[in-house]
C-alpha cells in the first residue's frame, strides 16, 4: 500500500525532478535487466534506457539456462523483446562490463547504472579431487547443451561410463538429470544445441544419482520439475524408504512450507510406486539422501580422471529458526561413476570498482541501492548505482522472482530521484547512448544492436525449421557476429 | 458505501496481486445495490480447461438469474458474453464484456489492461494468479489440479483461496 501511494506521488511529481532526460544503463539482459528496464520506462516517462550484455544475444538464462524441453518457460522472451523495441530503449550486445567499458565510465555516461549481470560462476565444493577430469559444474553443462558460446568446448565424456553422479537436488540438478535420461528422440525436436544432441545420442549413461546432503524434506527442487522427472517414460526410480523417515523437526519444516510438504509427498509416493528392481536395460534415477561428498576418487587406469565419489553419511542438526543443517557422522561409502556434475549453486563474479560481499557472493545493497562497502554501514550508498536480480539477492528463485526484485530496485531509484538524492548527477545532462557508442567505436567493439539480434533470431529459426526444431542455435561468437553483421 | 467496499477489496487484491498496472476483480451486477465478486483460485489457462472456465461462467450466470428477481445479470445471451469489471490500483473501473470460456488473462490483454503473464497462459509460471474473495464461490470450483498447485507453490502472495 505504501509503495503504491509513493509511486503515485512520484509519478505525478516527475515533471519537477529534472529537465534532462534520465539516462539509465542496465548491465545484463536477463529477466532482472528486462523487468527493470520495463519498470523504469513505465515509471519515468522520458527516460532512456540502454541494456548492455557481454553476449551478442540477449535474455540471459532464459536463453542459456532454461532447459530445451521447457519451451513455455521461454515465452517471456516475447514480453522482453517488446521492451527492447520501445523507442526509448536500446539493446547493445557484445559489450562487456570491464573489458569493453568500465563501471566508472558508465557512471560518467549515465545518471543511473543498474547492475543485473547475474551469477556466472559456481560455488565450489572445496574437496580433494575437484579438478579431476570428468568433474564439471552443472552450470557449464547447462551452457553446453543450451549452446552458450562459452560452453561449447566443454566436451563432456558421456561414453566412458554408464553412471553419472549429480551433487545437489535443486531444479538445475533435475534439469541435468532429465537431459541425461530423456529419450533423445524427444530432445531432437527442441532447441538443444546440436553438438549436445549428438553427444547424448552416443551417450552410454544409464544410471543417474542425485545426491543431497540432507533429507527429502529439505530437497531444493520444486514440484513441477520433480513431477516431470518422476514421470519420464520407462525410467526406474529408486528412493530408499528409510530415507523417508521424518522427525518432529522435519514436520515443523513441512508445516511452514507448502513447497517442501508437497515435495516430500511426491518423493514418498515415488518410493513405493514402481517396481523394486529395474528391468534389464532400463534407465535408472536414484535419489540419494543424507550423503555429503568428502573427496572425488581418481581412476587407477586413467590417471587424472574421476572414477567415483567418497561420500560421508550425514545426520541433521537444528540450528534454530526451523533450519536444519547436515552434520557428518564419520561413516563413509563410495559411489562409482565416470562423470560428476556439481549443482550446488551459482555464484556472482565481482568487477573492478564494485563493492562485493565474497561470502554471500552478492553486491552489498539495501533494497537494490548499492552500499559503498561491506562494513555494514547501512547509510553509505554508491550514488546512482543499483543492483537487481541474482547479483542483488543471490542465485535463487524463478524468472518471476525478478519481477518483484525489479519493482523494489526501481522503487528505491524513484524514491532517490524524488528526494533529490541523485540531484548532483541529474542536474547535468549525460551523454548516455551516444557517448557509449562513441567510446565503443573508438575501441573497435562490435556492438550488436537489437535489430542485429533479430537477424540472428531469424537465421536460427530458419536453420531450425530444416531440422524440425524451433531453432538451431548458433553457438560460436564468430558465427553470431557474422550473422549479426550481415544484411 | 458500495464503491468504497469495492475499492477496499480492490486495494486488498492489489496488494496481493500487485503486478502490472491493474489488479483485477470480476463481478456481475444483479441489481443496483447488490454486487457479487468472484474470482478463481488460479487462472486456468490451458486450452483444454477453457471449457471448464466456460462452465464456471455459466454456473455463475445461472446463479444470478435464479437468485435475483427480475434483475438483469448483464450477460449478453446471444453473444455468449458476460460483464467483467477490472479495478485498477487507482480505483479506476474498466467494464468489459468477456466471451464465455475466455481466460481472465486473455480478456485483460484483449482490452489493453495490463496483467503480467510471463508464460502467456501456458501454466508454466506464477505471474498471474487469482484470489477468490468469497469462500462460497471458491467451493463451487473444482479442486486445483496438481499442475496448478505446482505453479501456486511459487506464487507471490499466495492465500488459502
Amino acid at each position: 500500500m505504501a509503495i503504491f501511494r509513493a509511486r503515485r506521488v512520484l509519478w505525478r511529481s516527475f515533471s519537477t525532478i529534472s529537465s534532462h532526460p534520465l539516462r539509465v544503463c542496465i548491465v545484463g539482459s536477463g529477466p532482472a535487466g528486462f523487468y527493470t528496464a520495463e519498470k523504469i520506462l513505465k515509471t519515468h516517462q522520458g527516460s532512456q534506457v540502454d541494456i548492455i550484455d557481454r553476449l551478442p544475444t540477449p535474455y540471459g538464462l532464459v536463453r542459456s539456462g532454461v532447459a530445451p524441453d521447457h519451451p513455455e518457460t521461454k515465452n517471456v522472451i516475447n514480453q522482453f523483446s517488446r521492451v527492447a523495441q520501445n523507442g526509448r530503449c536500446s539493446f547493445f550486445g557484445n559489450v562487456a562490463l570491464g573489458s569493453s567499458i568500465s563501471l566508472v565510465e558508465l557512471q560518467e555516461l549515465y545518471h543511473v547504472v543498474v547492475l543485473a549481470y547475474g551469477a556466472e560462476s559456481d560455488r565450489v565444493v572445496g574437496i580433494p579431487g575437484e579438478d579431476l577430469k570428468g568433474v564439471h559444474s552443472a552450470r557449464e553443462f547447462v551452457w553446453w547443451y543450451n549452446g552458450h558460446p562459452d560452453g561449447r568446448n566443454l566436451d563432456p565424456d558421456l561414453k566412458n561410463t554408464d553412471t553419472a553422479v549429480i551433487l545437489g537436488q535443486g531444479n538445475v540438478a533435475l534439469d541435468v538429470a532429465r537431459i541425461l535420461l530423456r529419450p533423445t528422440s524427444e530432445l531432437a525436436i527442441t532447441d538443444i544445441a546440436s553438438h549436445a544432441l549428438t553427444a547424448l545420442e552416443q551417450s552410454s549413461i544409464r544410471k543417474v544419482y542425485l545426491v543431497g546432503r540432507r533429507g527429502p524434506v529439505q530437497a531444493a527442487c520444486t514440484a513441477k520439475e520433480l513431477r516431470e522427472v518422476l514421470g519420464i517414460k520407462d525410467l526406474y526410480i529408486h528412493i530408499k524408504e528409510t530415507d523417508l523417515k521424518i522427525t518432529p523437526a522435519d514436520e515443523e519444516e513441512m508445516k511452514n512450507s507448502r513447497i517442501h510438504r508437497r515435495i516430500y509427498e511426491l518423493l514418498s509416493k515415488a518410493a513405493t510406486a514402481g517396481p523394486s528392481q529395474p528391468s534389464s536395460g532400463q534407465r535408472e534415477l536414484h535419489f540419494v539422501f543424507f550423503r555429503q561428498p568428502d573427496r572425488f576418487l581418481e581412476s587407477y587406469d586413467k590417471k587424472g580422471y574421476v572414477s567415483g565419489v567418497h561420500l560421508e553419511k550425514t545426520g541433521l542438526k537444528g540450528i534454530g529458526s526451523g533450519k536444519q543443517i547436515a552434520i557428518g557422522t564419520g561413516q563413509f561409502e563410495n559411489l562409482s561413476c565416470g562423470i560428476v556434475l556439481k549443482s550446488i549453486g551459482y555464484k556472482s563474479v565481482p568487477v573492478d570498482d564494485l563493492p562485493f560481499d565474497n561470502q554471500k557472493g552478492v553486491v552489498p545493497n539495501v533494497k537494490g541501492r548499492v552500499l559503498s562497502d561491506n562494513s555494514g554501514d547501512p547509510t553509505s550508498f554508491e550514488n546512482g548505482l543499483y543492483v537487481c536480480g541474482w547479483l542483488k539477492r543471490g542465485p535463487t528463485g524463478i524468472i518471476a522472482t525478478n519481477l518483484y526484485c525489479a519493482e523494489e530496485t526501481v522503487a528505491s531509484l524513484s524514491e532517490d530521484l524524488e528526494l533529490g538524492v541523485l540531484a548532483s548527477t541529474t542536474r547535468l545532462p549525460k551523454l548516455g547512448r551516444d557517448g557509449l557508442l562513441q567510446i565503443l567505436d573508438n575501441r573497435n567493439v562490435r556492438v550488436v544492436p537489437f535489430s542485429a539480434w533479430e537477424r540472428i533470431d531469424k537465421e536460427e529459426k530458419r536453420l531450425g525449421s530444416l531440422r524440425n526444431k524451433p531453432r538451431e542455435k548458433l553457438t560460436s561468437r564468430e558465427e553470431l557476429l557474422k550473422v549479426a553483421g550481415s544484411e | 458505501m458500495l464503491i468504497s467496499r469495492l475499492c477496499r477489496v480492490g486495494f486488498q487484491v492489489a496488494k496481493e496481486l500487485s503486478r502490472g498496472g491493474y489488479a483485477y476483480m470480476s463481478r456481475s451486477r444483479y441489481t443496483q445495490r447488490h454486487c457479487c465478486q468472484y474470482q478463481w483460485s488460479t487462472l486456468e489457462l490451458l486450452p483444454e480447461t477453457r471449457a471448464f472456465q466456460g462452465s464456471i461462467f455459466q454456473k455463475h450466470h445461472g446463479f444470478s438469474t435464479s437468485a435475483s428477481d427480475g434483475a438483469s445479470a448483464g450477460a449478453d445471451e446471444e453473444k455468449g458474453t458476460i460483464p467483467v469489471t477490472f479495478v485498477s490500483k487507482d480505483g479506476e473501473e474498466i467494464p468489459i464484456q468477456v466471451p464465455i470460456g475466455m481466460s481472465m488473462l486473455e480478456a485483460a490483454h484483449e482490452n489493453d489492461i495490463e496483467l503480467e503473464g510471463a508464460c502467456e497462459g501456458l501454466l508454466a509460471c506464477s505471474t498471474c494468479h487469482v484470489i477468490v474473495m468469497d469462500m462460497e464461490y471458491y467451493n463451487k470450483l473444482e479442486d486445483p489440479a496438481d499442475e496448478e498447485n505446482d505453479m501456486l507453490d511459487l506464487a507471490f502472495g499466495l492465500t488459502e483461496t
